[in-house]
């Protein structure tokens, strides 16, 4: 099979491989192949002449290596290309999404845009910011924050400490499934509930209600979770000492696990803040500041977004504010989501062992 | 005899457990207990509840709906819930969330394997440990924002490919391109693709890790190169864990909303060519439609999002079930 044209290095026990420097000698001539071919076909996009290049790559290496090293070894060393080439194809969006919000958000951000409301801004010119935005978020995610802990947390402890049978097994089931539930029907449920058959109008409360729905099975899975590593000794140890089994689970098993439970409660915020679909629907949205999450609508990061978006008519300046507030939205949840991690590393229970 | 017999049936007797369901008698008697317990488990009974609401509600209210409708709920193209008399179907919707949701599937399935694999077997530990956190961050990003970019910046780019596909693969008739804005089924199901590859990665990436040492080792001191300890060991290990991450991304590429309703220039018809804009999906259509509905529009749209919350529940239930096959991992916070 192998035929040691190429290779230095050849031992009876061995069969002949290419050296290390290879790949890197086939991916520099590719590159410079997919260069003059698109040049001289006069290619304008840095795309196509990149998915040139891949695909002489992955050819070029799978000949020699085939020729030298043996059929086996060229379908490694394919795989090894297609594996890199989903990973460099999966970061081009991405990294594309992060750099274009950075980009064209920080053009409007700074202290006036944070700290000032839409009022008087027409959509299409310049000014105005996401003061009233900001405040509605933080009250409607504040709202959710309130209903969903006392109930994710008491039901997580339910499931491990006390949960055994069908209860246990039915709650455990549908937690799963309310995992799922697309945030769209959440906010329809609440519409149909508090809209349509008790009559209220949209406010922030309405928009809390539909977010906790999300929020919940989110805590109690997380919380769920840390409460299943706190030893069981710590347990057993307060209650031989006559201590009562609530007070065990307040003083004892709580406190253990607290980090573990903050975490997961503030990947759960991030989670619900960036939440649209109910939002659209039970809180509408306003351009003046509204302080009041019990009545009339509310403005709200999300809808901001989509709102400056929809209504610039193709103007910058309502783009400019879009992104923005997009900028404002990622670094939110970004700060929330590294400082829960921080927490889960800093404070990750001790497990006795 | 009788007393040694006695003194060896002493240590079976059931002890206290902690974790056990029946509190000991002692135990509940305590006010402070009973009022715990009774907090806790109402609260497990109030997801429950909620979940019963949820379902009992939506049917009421789609079953208002449906009393009026004048056209085959599921196989109508029409969308007229305030004409007279009020007509309207879910034809177009199906279709829409179906094409799209599959095209994600296509793209997004293999990469994150791809990058899974990555991760675990092909990049340096720490590299790898890098990209794993960011990826992490990344299923965060709000859908909101997913959309605002698929609008601005993703579909201007997509016109040179639009344009290739139709030049190459046009004759087929799936993707005949009319040159206009590349705001199709097709573009929806790109952009759903890259909302569902961090959840997919996620996952994918937790079940890898598991695959035991043993068994690459194993198959490495046979002789084998590195693919094929992954298409030996690793691929089998990790195929239901797969499916079922496929099957959790598919639940929320099915239910997204507003980066399908900024991106997508819908209209109510099915197009044979998938570049061609039209078309929708039920949950873009719910929140396109919503603003201008009568009382009727609203539980027509209801009616939708009560069939679209079947098809999250049979879809997320098959992701569980083959999850709860294999109790090592959780997939529910990925």
């Amino acid at each position: 099979m192998s035929h040691a044209t190429l290779s230095p290095r050849r031992s009876s026990l061995r069969g002949a491989t290419l050296p290390k420097w290879f790949a890197w000698a086939v991916a520099a001539g590719s590159v410079a192949a997919g260069l003059g071919i698109s040049a001289a076909a006069g290619l304008e996009s840095s795309i196509q002449w990149a998915l040139i290049a891949a695909v002489l790559f992955v050819l070029g290496s799978y000949a020699v290596s085939a020729k030298v090293e043996g059929r086996r070894q060229a379908k490694d060393r394919t795989a090894t290309s297609l594996v890199w080439v989903a990973f460099l194809l999966a970061v081009v969006p991405l990294a594309s999404l992060m750099w274009e919000t950075v980009k064209r958000g920080v053009k409007v951000l700074d202290g006036y845009f944070l700290t000032h409301s839409m009022g008087v801004v027409a959509d299409t010119e310049p000014g105005g910011g996401i003061y009233h935005a900001i405040l509605g978020t933080l009250e409607q995610v504040g709202l959710a924050t309130v209903i969903s802990v006392p109930v994710g947390v008491l039901t997580a402890i339910y499931l491990v400490e006390y949960g055994r049978g069908r209860l246990a097994k039915a709650v455990t089931f549908f937690v799963d499934v309310m995992t799922g539930i697309p945030s769209i029907v959440a906010g329809l449920f609440i519409l149909s509930v508090w809209v349509l058959m008790l009559d209220m109008g949209p406010s922030g409360f309405a928009g809390s209600m539909a977010l906790s729905i999300l929020m919940i099975p989110v805590v109690v899975r997380s919380t769920e979770e840390m409460l299943k590593l706190v030893p069981n000794e710590l347990r057993e140890a307060s209650l031989a000492l006559g201590v009562p089994k609530w007070r065990t689970i307040l003083k004892v098993v709580l406190p253990t696990s607290i980090g573990g439970i903050t975490t997961g409660v503030m990947l759960a915020i991030a989670r619900i803040t960036g939440e649209t679909a109910p939002v659209l629907l039970l809180v509408w949205v306003t351009n003046f500041i509204n302080a009041n999450p019990f009545q009339d609508p509310q403005a709200s990061l999300p809808m901001y977004i989509y709102l400056q978006y929809q209504n610039s008519g193709g103007y910058g300046a309502a783009y400019d504010r879009a992104w923005a507030a997009a900028l404002t939205l990622i670094a939110f949840i970004m700060i929330l989501n590294m400082v829960a991690r921080g927490i889960a590393r800093w404070k990750a229970p001790k497990t006795g062992r | 005899m009788d007393i040694t017999t006695q003194t060896t049936k002493v240590p079976q007797t059931p002890q206290p457990s902690l974790t056990d369901g029946k509190p000991t008698p002692r135990g509940a008697t305590r006010p402070g207990d009973r009022i715990f317990l009774g907090l806790s488990r109402g609260s497990g009974i109030l997801v429950l509840v909620i979940m019963a609401a949820i379902a009992a509600f939506l049917t009421y209210r789609a079953a208002l709906a449906l009393g009026e409708n004048e056209a085959n709920f599921f196989t109508s193209l029409e969308w007229n819930p305030s004409g007279i008399p009020p007509k309207f179907g879910i034809a177009v919707l199906a279709f829409g969330t179906i094409v799209s949701s599959v095209i994600a599937m296509v793209i997004a399935v293999p990469i994150s394997v791809g990058i899974a694999l990555f991760i675990t077997h092909y990049a340096p530990r720490k590299l790898g440990g890098a990209i794993a956190y960011v990826i992490d961050l990344l299923a965060a990003v709000p859908s909101i924002v997913y959309g605002l970019w698929g609008a601005l910046v993703l579909v201007p780019h997509l016109e040179g490919l639009y344009g290739w596909l139709d030049d190459y693969l046009g004759w087929t008739g799936v993707f005949e391109w009319n040159g206009g804005a590349p705001r199709s089924l097709f573009t929806i199901g790109i952009l759903l693709a890259i909302m569902i590859l961090p959840i997919i990665t996620n996952v994918s990436r937790e079940v890898f890790r598991q695959v035991p040492r043993m068994h690459e080792e194993a198959a490495l001191a046979l002789g084998a190169t590195r693919w094929e300890v992954i298409r030996m060991s690793v691929l089998p290990f990790g195929r239901s864990g797969v499916i079922s991450a496929s099957m959790l991304g598919l639940g929320r590429a099915l239910g997204e909303t507003m980066a399908v309703a900024m991106v997508l220039s819908s209209s109510f018809d099915i197009n044979a060519s998938l570049l061609d804009t039209g078309g929708g999906t039920f949950a873009q259509n719910i929140a396109s439609k919503f603003n201008e509905a009568t009382v009727i529009g609203r539980d027509a749209l209801i009616a939708s999002g009560l069939v679209l919350f079947v098809i999250t529940l049979l879809v997320n239930g098959a992701a569980r079930l083959i999850i709860a096959r294999r109790k090592e991992y959780s997939g529910a916070n990925a």
